[in-house]
């Protein structure tokens, strides 16, 4: 799907963090494989440390904990609010909405919308266009694109493959009308054919999480996970984004004009370093305009990746910096997009770290 | 040759690589070994390996490394 956006502009961002350092390098004797095996990978994939959320920590506790920072600080009203829009794969529960809890807990008026759609990698820009919908007609009202997970809850930490990866985070994002903002390209593919490549197989519907689902098993490489727990087809993964996400790039700086030396910063999704490595020198753009310390420093955070990448990278620049950015993301679904967007003079653009 | 055996080597010294004629389906290398495997190359190759070529297939045998190798031109 390609779309154009007009009047739009994002007029901050705030991360939040969960206290928690988790290294990799302590867990080593978590997995079957040999340190040697494991250290190896650490510089390769970014395998450093990641932030993990207490036992006690749901995902909206970390966006509550962000809005009402917001709100205290004065950086946006109540009243302001038209609609929270949370993404999320890992939910509080399946009702209410983590969007809901956040209105209740926060206070937030009863004509507030208040939805959540469950979206992985992507997440960030399925948000954004679900934003830029919304505040059609919305005059001065602001939208909140909220990503959060809590992964750390759904993978194995007997998985090298995933639980090394991935970091929990919220982010969120204020979206409101601009009419001197520059025209927003924006483009979305997904193929569910693939869908397999990342899932959690119990849990919904399908497959109610059981004793059963939650037996642990050793895969043929040597990961220990459940039914229970997040699966990555890592060599599917892989060649999906060299493959497919390219091609993408191409047709969206095509359609917006725009070369790729005129980007200022490619701000993608980070699933890991290798990954970006090999797309930045598949794209052939400079890895110095291609953020890849996330993964490093905090985990994958799911949606939460490109906001927290912006927060971390760019803050201070962003409040006062105009800068032409190329936002991608790639992952579950499967399903991969882009966003060219003019992107600073924010209000507020910072990273907090919560005690959660 | 030798010196990609020699890298095999390192990577999993527990598996005599020159007895198998398959390293994926022996499981001598899972996805993340080739990962290495690829960084080690082209620290050592002074190559940068396409994206489009980290297919278990060419990380099957010796030869099929080699080819990889010298596709990406790497002088062996």
């Amino acid at each position: 799907m390609k779309r154009t956006f007009v009047g739009k502009h994002i007029s901050g961002i705030l991360s939040i963090l969960p206290k928690k350092e988790s290294y990799f390098e302590e867990e080593l004797l978590n997995y079957t494989f040999t340190p040697s095996q494991s250290m190896r990978l650490k510089k390769i994939m970014g395998y450093e440390k990641h932030r993990i959320v207490k036992p006690s920590t749901a995902t909206s506790d970390l966006c509550i904990y962000g809005l009402n920072l917001l709100l205290d600080q004065g950086y946006i009203t109540r009243e302001e609010i038209a609609a929270v829009i949370v993404v999320t794969i890992t939910p509080d529960h399946f009702m209410p909405h983590v969007s809901s809890i956040i209105q209740g807990e926060c206070h937030l008026p009863k004509n507030v919308l208040c939805m959540d759609i469950m979206q992985g990698c992507c997440g960030f820009l399925i948000g954004l266009m679900q934003a830029y919908m919304i505040l059609e007609g919305a005059g001065n009202k602001k939208v909140l694109v909220i990503n959060a997970d809590t992964l750390s809850k759904k993978v194995s930490k007997k998985d090298r493959n995933s639980y090394p990866l991935i970091g929990d985070a919220a982010t969120i994002t204020v979206v409101e009308n601009d009419t001197s903002a520059e025209k927003i390209y924006y483009t979305m593919y997904m193929d569910g054919e693939r869908r397999n490549a990342l899932r959690i197989p119990a849990g919904g519907s399908r497959l109610p999480c059981s004793t059963e689902t939650a037996r642990m098993k050793e895969d043929a490489e040597g990961n220990i996970r459940s039914q229970d727990n997040l699966v990555m087809d890592g060599s599917s993964v892989f060649t999906f984004v060299q493959i497919d996400v390219p091609p993408m790039l191409k047709e969206i700086l095509q359609d917006a004009e725009v070369s790729k030396d005129e980007i200022d910063w490619f701000i993608f999704h980070q699933p890991n370093q290798f990954m970006l490595q090999k797309l930045a020198q598949k794209i052939d753009v400079p890895q110095e305009k291609l953020f890849s310390n996330i993964v490093s420093l905090y985990g994958n955070p799911s949606g939460a990746s490109i906001p927290l990448t912006v927060t971390h990278n760019l803050g201070e620049r962003m409040k006062h910096e105009e800068f032409l950015c190329c936002l991608s993301a790639f992952g579950e679904g499967l399903s991969w997009g882009a966003v060219i967007t003019k992107m600073g003079e924010m209000d507020f653009c910072e990273t907090v770290v919560s005690d959660l | 040759m030798e010196q990609i055996y020699g890298i095999l080597q390192t990577l999993r010294p527990e598996f005599d690589f020159k007895s198998s004629e398959n390293f994926v389906d022996d499981g001598y290398l899972d996805s993340f070994d080739v990962i290495s495997l690829v960084a080690e190359l082209e620290s050592v190759f002074q190559i940068q390996i396409d994206a489009m070529d980290i297919l278990p297939e060419n990380f099957s045998n010796i030869d099929s490394i080699l080819n990889l190798v010298c596709k990406n031109g790497g002088k062996i």
